[in-house]
């Protein structure tokens, strides 16, 4: 019975908050990417165009809903729910402070690369119930890439594991709140796979340099191209949530989460998960697209094999005595 | 421990309410047109008729991929709980394990499978 009220209490506020960050989060990107290209961004709707996601998401319900008439309609109308239901629930276990925690599970690891390896199957769900050529092409290279990119996130995913000794997301928190944050120690293991972990979430969320699937110039709009209005939006918003999250959980593996001096464990968490989403931003307005193939051959031919020398190396290091 | 899971039921349930909710609301006060049009309800090809099926047979190197997942994913899972006890079990036996496998991937690697042209 408290489980319900606990999840009623803690999940409303933490689905608000995330869907709040991540409307802010569009602001921002549109005014970071303008300042880098020497525009000015939205300025209109509110404050320097603070506004402006209001205004979008009031302008996609508007719009009306097209179902074309050769789409298988119940996966087409589906996929975009599912979507956003998966991209939400990633959160459920993600400690946002010691205490500010959905649903405190001692698998939440597993339960994070699970969830998010679902949203695959509604963006397969979506490419290809359009019949369409472009969302077809665009959701096999989606799938493609999500699926190669996870075995290195998973792989390195398993490095802040071994190191802490325990799957759940909260243990592994104060694991580094008492010892290290394990991006700075040990740094072998830690850092490489730190930097493995946020570049596999990029690719899972198909941002660039990773973002071949929805590449504009060559597939009009990717496996989005038929849909309208705010079947469009949720699968824009379900990658934006995306990203919030890939940042909060890398902050939580590898950056310590919610520890750190004088301010409150949440403060610590907000900061860590916003300065990683900023960088994100930073990367995919500075850097070129890659090919598919380079792609496939980067996550293939030295990540995974990578992730996988360095999850040995952490082994050891467990096993000669420097995990505690 | 049955707490968290009932708290992560809860959690699933508003995470599926929010998104059917966005496009309930957006159901109900969408602004239709008041004509009909075939047009509209076309297959977008840049505004040419549609040419030829769309749900045809992919290019098999993609097929290639999919097992290579499939290994190395199977893979993970063994490796998951293995970390997490990893101070009770042997490293050696993982080593071999992971041996076996790089094996595997080295003999995938030379002959081609992840070429693609």
């Amino acid at each position: 019975m408290s489980g319900l009220l606990h999840g009623l209490l803690y999940g409303l506020p933490i689905i608000t908050v995330v869907l709040t960050v991540t409307a802010l989060g569009l602001w921002f990107e549109r005014k970071f990417a303008a300042r880098i290209q020497s525009r000015k961004g939205p300025t209109m709707v509110g404050p320097a165009g603070i506004l402006q996601p209001l205004a979008d998401v009031v302008k996609m319900l508007q719009k009306e809903q097209l179902t074309p008439a050769s789409a298988d309609r119940v996966l087409f109308e589906l996929a975009p729910i599912l979507c956003g239901a998966f991209a939400v629930a990633t959160a459920a276990v993600v400690p946002f402070s010691p205490t500010v925690v959905a649903a405190d599970l001692d698998i939440g690891v597993l339960y994070v690369l699970a969830v998010n390896a679902l949203v695959l199957i509604p963006v397969w769900m979506g490419g290809w119930s359009s019949n369409n050529k472009f969302a077809l092409i665009g959701a096999m290279r989606a799938v493609a890439q999500s699926v190669s990119y996870s075995v290195p996130m998973v792989l390195s995913a398993l490095v802040p594991v071994i190191l802490a000794g325990s799957m759940s997301l909260s243990d592994i928190v104060r694991y580094q709140a008492e010892h290290h944050w394990f991006a700075l120690w040990p740094t072998i293991p830690g850092l490489p796979a730190f930097v493995l972990f946020f570049l596999s979430s990029l690719a899972e969320a198909n941002r660039i340099p990773f973002d071949i699937p929805e590449a504009e110039s060559e597939l009009i709009a990717g496996i989005t191209t038929e849909y309208t209005g705010m079947k469009f939006g949720l699968f824009y918003m379900a990658e934006y949530i995306h990203t919030v999250i890939a940042s909060a959980v890398a902050s939580v593996l590898f950056l310590g989460g919610w520890d750190g001096p004088f301010y409150p464990g949440l403060h610590w968490m907000v900061l860590k998960t916003l300065l990683l989403f900023a960088s994100i931003y930073w990367v995919r307005w500075s850097l070129l697209r890659f090919r598919s193939d380079q792609l496939m051959t980067l996550c293939w031919k030295w990540l995974v094999p990578a992730s996988l020398l360095l999850v040995m190396a952490a082994a050891l290091f467990v096993k000669v005595g420097g995990g505690h | 421990m049955s707490d968290a899971w009932l708290a992560l039921f809860v959690f699933l349930a508003l995470s599926l309410i929010v998104p059917l909710s966005m496009v309930g609301v957006a159901w109900l006060v969408q602004v239709r047109a008041r004509k009909d049009s075939p047009l509209k309800l076309q297959t977008y090809e840049c505004g040419e008729d549609q040419a030829g099926p769309t749900w045809i047979q992919f290019h098999p190197r993609y097929y290639v991929l999919a097992l290579f997942f499939v290994l190395f994913d199977v893979e993970a899972a063994f490796m998951l709980p293995w970390g997490a006890s990893v101070r009770e079990l042997g490293v050696v036996e993982m080593t071999v394990f992971v041996l076996i496998l790089l094996v595997g991937w080295g003999y995938a690697v030379k002959k081609g499978a992840l070429r693609w042209q």
